[in-house]
């Protein structure tokens, strides 16, 4: 039998919980054995759905072990990782888990589990991404103020920025501890900035309008592009700015061209 | 008794043990820095583009030999070896300068897909040939000489006309690659398949050995109610693979160690004495090695 044969037919079982140990495979008493040929399918199983309870450690928290293994084992089951760099398999849980979620009779509240989840997956990226210095408030205050206005930034490679329509950062925050999590103080939708400036992954929630600021300078917009397209009298472009630079979100500074 | 002439010794120690690295014991090791021959890690979980698994292997790499252990190549797979990933193992390997570098005789990708295991090939000169023509190029790639391990399994192939004992010994001669002997494979195969540890190692390629791991099984049962052993990383050594140890320093003379636990992590210290009783065996039997033995 050709090699290809053997492995195609190796992956199509495996693949399949209710199919037959491939007919080529034999047990001690020279014939396939289902007990034997289903620890591969385990470990396949054991290994994926492992891999996203360590990236989903409060999703799993907040739907509870049955539900999440559930969860994960249906995704795994449908989605095979396509590299064996496992940091990045389950990124594209979140909606998965949110839909699964929604599909469920009677299931639970959990309009928050997929921002949770997609918080949870952009810290597991920050975490792993590139090292890289980053911009200090000291190369902030080299600029001349005829420089300021036309300044751009460039993100570091660890920033996220997140929208959710929950206070996700918020009941994240609460399960970083042991004890039983506090409920958010209020239900109100939250951005949250996430940086890695050196080895810690940190997660701030964002003030009002912020989100947006950051967004458009991370898009491009100059400073002032930025500031204006906030549309607010009160938005203080600077103190926002310095609050960029001081997260670590930021990785060089670009100055203007003084006009 | 003639200890084997090896022909792969690593650039460490040949009493070197060492254990698999894990994040959870990073502050333990580098707060109480232990004597240890060498660190052994999977090159997959350090294909990141940076961060702290880096800068913690960088700092582990500072004070002790590393060993670099592939699990995802898929080496033993019909399909051309992905290049992407060759790629990234051959560049961990230039960042972090490993003593040795190894990876499984088994296949994990399929049709694109990856199975994150280790599955098992059928033993023929076809598959021999295409081993072969994949360790060329991973040896190519990485510019070095690679170690390739014996694996566990728990089915066989119909197909086979090879015994693995043979199909490694041939690998190894093909392509100059050497062995890395896996002492908890080796049993848990012969016990999954019926034949005696002690012929296979007889058998074994030991000239080619540069390194070998001990690790703890789980037990199972199969359809007809036989011993099933699992390669479960999850527990101590077991006193029969102690025993196979022993006898295999007595054949290979010293060799380097590696503990193996990867799941249900111990504490470090439970970690420690595990490694401490392998330089301990390995020490007693190189010393029974050296002896003259009775009546022969």
């Amino acid at each position: 039998m050709a090699f290809e044969t053997t492995t195609s037919a190796f992956a199509a079982a495996l693949a399949d919980p209710a199919a037959s140990p491939p007919a080529t495979t034999r047990g001690r008493l020279g014939a396939p054995d289902a007990r034997r040929f289903s620890v591969y399918r385990n470990n396949v199983a054991v290994g994926l759905i492992g891999a996203l309870e360590a990236r989903y450690p409060v999703s799993r928290r907040i739907v509870g072990d049955d539900l999440f293994r559930a969860m994960a084992r249906a995704f795994a089951s449908s989605r095979k990782p396509r590299s064996p760099v496992m940091i990045a398999y389950g990124e594209d849980f979140p909606e998965f888990a949110a839909a699964y979620v929604a599909s469920l009779e009677a299931g639970p509240n959990l309009a928050h589990l997929a921002d949770v989840a997609r918080l949870e997956n952009a810290w597991v990226e920050a975490y792993h991404a590139e090292d890289a210095p980053v911009a200090t408030v000291g190369d902030l205050s080299k600029l001349s103020p005829d420089q300021l206005p036309g300044m751009r930034i460039e993100f570091h490679a660890a920033a996220r920025l997140l929208r959710f329509i929950t206070p996700a950062a918020s009941i994240w925050a609460s399960h970083q501890c042991g004890a039983e999590p506090a409920a958010p103080d209020r239900w109100a939708g939250e951005d949250a900035l996430i940086t890695r400036p050196d080895c810690d992954v940190s997660v701030r929630l964002l003030p009002p309008l912020a989100y947006g600021f950051a967004w458009r300078l991370r898009e491009g917009a100059t400073l002032v592009e930025a500031a204006l397209a906030a549309d607010d009298p009160e938005f203080d472009p600077g103190g926002h700015l310095v609050g960029l630079v001081e997260s670590g979100a930021v990785a060089s500074i670009i100055p203007g061209s003084p006009s | 008794m003639t200890k084997a002439n090896r022909r792969h010794p690593p650039s460490l120690n040949l009493q070197a043990v060492g254990v698999g690295f894990k994040a959870e014991h990073f502050d333990p090791i580098v707060e109480t820095r232990p004597e240890l021959g060498f660190f052994e890690v999977h090159a997959e979980n350090y294909m990141g583009a940076g961060g702290p698994p880096h800068r913690r292997l960088d700092a582990i790499r500072e004070r002790y030999p590393l060993s670099l252990h592939g699990v995802g190549l898929s080496i033993g797979s019909p399909e051309p070896l992905d290049k992407t990933h060759l790629q990234r193992l051959a560049a961990v390997a230039k960042r972090f300068e490993p003593a040795m570098v190894s990876e499984h005789l088994a296949w994990s990708t399929h049709d694109g897909a990856f199975f994150n295991d280790l599955l098992p090939l059928p033993y023929t000169y076809e598959t021999l040939a295409r081993v072969s023509d994949h360790i060329d190029e991973v040896q190519n790639a990485l510019g070095r000489t690679m170690l390739l391990e014996n694996p566990s399994t728990y089915v066989v192939f119909a197909e086979s006309t090879l015994a693995e004992t043979d199909f490694l010994r041939e690998i190894a001669r093909r392509t100059g690659c050497g062995v890395l002997l896996d002492l908890n494979n080796v049993f848990v195969s012969a016990t999954n398949h019926g034949y005696d540890p002690y012929r296979y190692l007889a058998d074994f390629p030991l000239q080619a050995v540069g390194e070998i791991h001990l690790a703890g099984y789980s037990e199972d049962a199969d359809d007809a109610g036989l011993s099933l052993l699992i390669d479960a990383h999850n527990s101590p050594v077991r006193d029969a693979v102690w025993s196979l140890y022993a006898e295999a320093i007595r054949r290979l003379g010293a060799t380097p160690t590696l503990i193996e636990w990867d799941n249900d992590l111990p504490s470090w210290p439970t970690l420690l004495s595990e490694a401490r009783r392998a330089e301990r065996a390995m020490g007693v039997a190189t010393a029974q090695a050296s002896e003259p033995v009775d009546g022969v």
